[in-house]
């Protein structure tokens, strides 16, 4: 080992009570105010469904993003996979949501509104809240980004979606949850309320930007079906016994600690292939059939007066 | 760079002295809950990046800070309901960072043992006098938050040096979680000569190992823990036997998984004859009563097979 050592190495800026920056407080999630749901639920259940583009040519800076182009150029067999998602499955997932009287958001790449304008169509008529996503899944945000590039991508992500729909965009999920040391900060400045690209908690909590605080959702990427199905080689039959048991377990613990949240992130083109929408079903039908289980959104969940501004 | 450091010698699994644990126990269980502090912005470290994407890495840091958010708590009392105390592989920055954490193991008479300062801090590239101040920084802050200094240690992040064991049994440390050559206690060789011994902590039941790198589903890790339970539990009748269960709250305690490590304990502390233990105690059962013997029968073999020993 040849390099001289580096007395940085033994000094700790940070090291004190709490975190080592100041984007949100140290807290335990055992030690807060209990949350009341609204009639008696103890298990908020929301479900996100990820309508997003993978480009042909991605340049993967600065890294390739999970479900991304893998083969030499043009990586036919991942892009039209990807695609599928939003021709085939999610129609298959829509109808499966619907049976299930879920009332999903869509976190949707800005990029989407150009190419499938018929499917943006169909989720305004729905309603649902629609989420911004960034720009395509190349484009995750980045420290390489000047801020004034990273505001217009933010920009351009909402103005498609909110041109599309008729109705503001509030909530954000990063291309691959990922973010320059500025993203909070700007997402606030362009009227974001909401975002769940960090991962450390179960209940919203609030984080902190130079405009003011955002609300920091939980979307679990653990029990995401892209993570254990794609990354893990999980059965589908266990990423509906995962499902299952953490349902199970956030209603045992609700019982004592106050009301939980069970999110779920899903992708279209993996849980909206014909063998695999079952197991969607199947981990619907059980939780939805919980009594204690409360179906709701982000936007709800925020009229909350645990977590009003 | 040497091809072996020779830590320890070669010792057959076979006919080896017989250890009895307390109470007659044919098999000592700890579970090592690693209680981690990974640093948003460390200084980048020349052999190994401790992020795999660009500062800041969300996914990354923010999975890790959800083990000391939500995670601890849950594993703590389950753990609680099986009347497990924990072994607690501590990054010591913890103690200034989450002291109500800290508290709450010391409360529950947790041992904690040393796992460097940060988990983003490594061993690789320090000089020998820097690798000393980093293992007795750690030694003294876990002393002053929790009034005992650890017995044992675990590499930051499995980083090593050829001299981190030397230096760890100098600062006056008994056993290494270090070392995954055997299912029982060893004497590790130090330049200084003390008393150092390994004492078996599992890289295969360890959840992150599982669940990360071999990416195993939560009941299959459950079945895992049976079956390493199962099998030195039956080898334990000849000789005791050492079962650990590493965990990281934020790995194990995710809601979709807590019920694979709930069931296994259930299964392994509804036997008997099973010593359910700490690692400082299970060391110092072993040193106080097996290692002279142990010592004696490593050298009697080493000569039988006509080996000079190191």
């Amino acid at each position: 080992m040849s390099t001289p050592p580096d007395p940085a190495c033994l000094r700790y800026r940070h090291r004190r009570h709490g975190m080592d920056h100041q984007r949100y407080e140290w807290s335990q999630l055992h030690e807060r105010e209990l949350v009341e749901w609204p009639g008696g639920a103890r298990v908020a259940f929301w479900v996100n469904v990820c309508v997003q583009f993978f480009p042909l040519n991605p340049r993967g800076i600065p890294f390739a993003v999970p479900g991304g182009m893998s083969m030499p150029y043009p990586d036919l067999r991942h892009f039209s996979l990807r695609d599928y998602g939003n021709r085939v499955g999610i129609f298959r997932m829509l109808d499966t949501l619907d049976r299930w009287r879920i009332k999903p958001t869509f976190a949707v790449n800005g990029a989407m509104v150009e190419r499938a304008p018929y499917l943006l169509s169909v989720l305004r008529e729905r309603g649902d809240e629609i989420v911004a996503h960034g720009w395509d899944m190349d484009s995750p945000h980045h420290g390489g980004l000047t801020p004034m590039e990273e505001t217009d991508l933010i920009r351009r992500s909402i103005d498609s979606l909110e041109e599309a729909t008729g109705r503001p965009v509030r909530g954000w999920l990063g291309p691959a949850r990922s973010e320059s040391p500025l993203t909070p900060d700007l997402l606030k400045e362009q009227g974001i309320v909401w975002f769940a690209d960090w991962v450390n908690d179960e209940m919203p909590y609030r984080f902190h930007t130079r405009a003011g605080d955002l609300w920091a959702m939980p979307l679990p990427n653990e029990i995401e079906d892209r993570f254990i199905l794609m990354q893990n080689l999980h059965s589908e039959d266990s990423w509906v016994e995962q499902v299952c048991d953490a349902c199970d377990f956030l209603l045992r613990e609700a019982a004592e600690s106050g009301g939980r949240m069970l999110s779920l992130n899903l992708h279209p083109w993996v849980l909206g292939q014909p063998h695999r929408i079952a197991r969607l079903e199947r981990a619907l039908d059980y939780v939805t059939s919980q009594s204690g289980v409360w179906p709701t959104t982000p936007e709800e969940i925020l009229r909350h007066p645990s977590f009003r501004a | 760079m040497q091809p072996d450091l020779k830590l320890y010698d070669y010792w057959p699994y076979r006919d080896r002295p017989r250890i009895v644990w307390p109470g007659g126990a044919r098999i000592a269980c700890w579970v090592a809950p690693n209680i981690d502090f990974y640093e948003l912005d460390p200084p980048a470290n020349p052999y190994r990046k401790p992020w795999p994407r660009p500062y800041p890495d969300v996914s990354g840091y923010s999975v890790r800070d959800y083990g000391n958010r939500v995670g601890h708590e849950r594993q703590m009392r389950l753990l609680d309901r099986f009347g497990i105390r924990g072994s607690v592989s501590l990054s010591a920055a913890l103690c200034e960072h989450h002291p109500e954490i800290i508290a709450a193991c010391a409360e529950r008479d947790w041992e904690f043992f040393s796992h460097g300062i940060y988990n983003t801090r490594y061993t690789y590239g320090l000089s020998e006098e820097q690798e000393r101040a980093m293992i007795l920084d750690a030694m003294d802050s876990i002393e002053k938050h929790t009034g005992r200094r650890p017995a044992g240690y675990l590499a930051p992040a499995l980083s090593h040096s050829e001299h981190t064991m030397d230096l760890f049994a100098e600062a006056g440390g008994v056993y290494t979680c270090d070392l995954f050559h055997d299912d029982q206690p060893t004497p590790v060789r130090v330049r200084g000569g003390q008393r150092f011994i390994s004492i078996p902590y599992s890289l295969e039941m360890n959840d992150t190992i599982a669940y990360v790198v071999n990416r195993v589903e939560p009941r299959r890790y459950g079945g895992m823990l049976r079956d390493n339970f199962d099998r030195l539990y039956a080898e334990g009748e000849t000789s005791g036997t050492v079962m650990c269960i590493p965990t990281h709250n934020y790995q194990v305690s995710c809601p979709h998984r807590l019920a694979a490590l709930e069931q296994a304990l259930a299964y392994i502390t509804g036997h008997d004859g099973v010593w359910v233990a700490t690692g400082r105690e299970i060391a110092e059962y072993f040193l106080a009563n097996y290692y002279d013997c142990a010592v004696a029968d490593i050298l009697r073999k080493q000569e039988a097979a006509g080996v000079n020993a190191a």
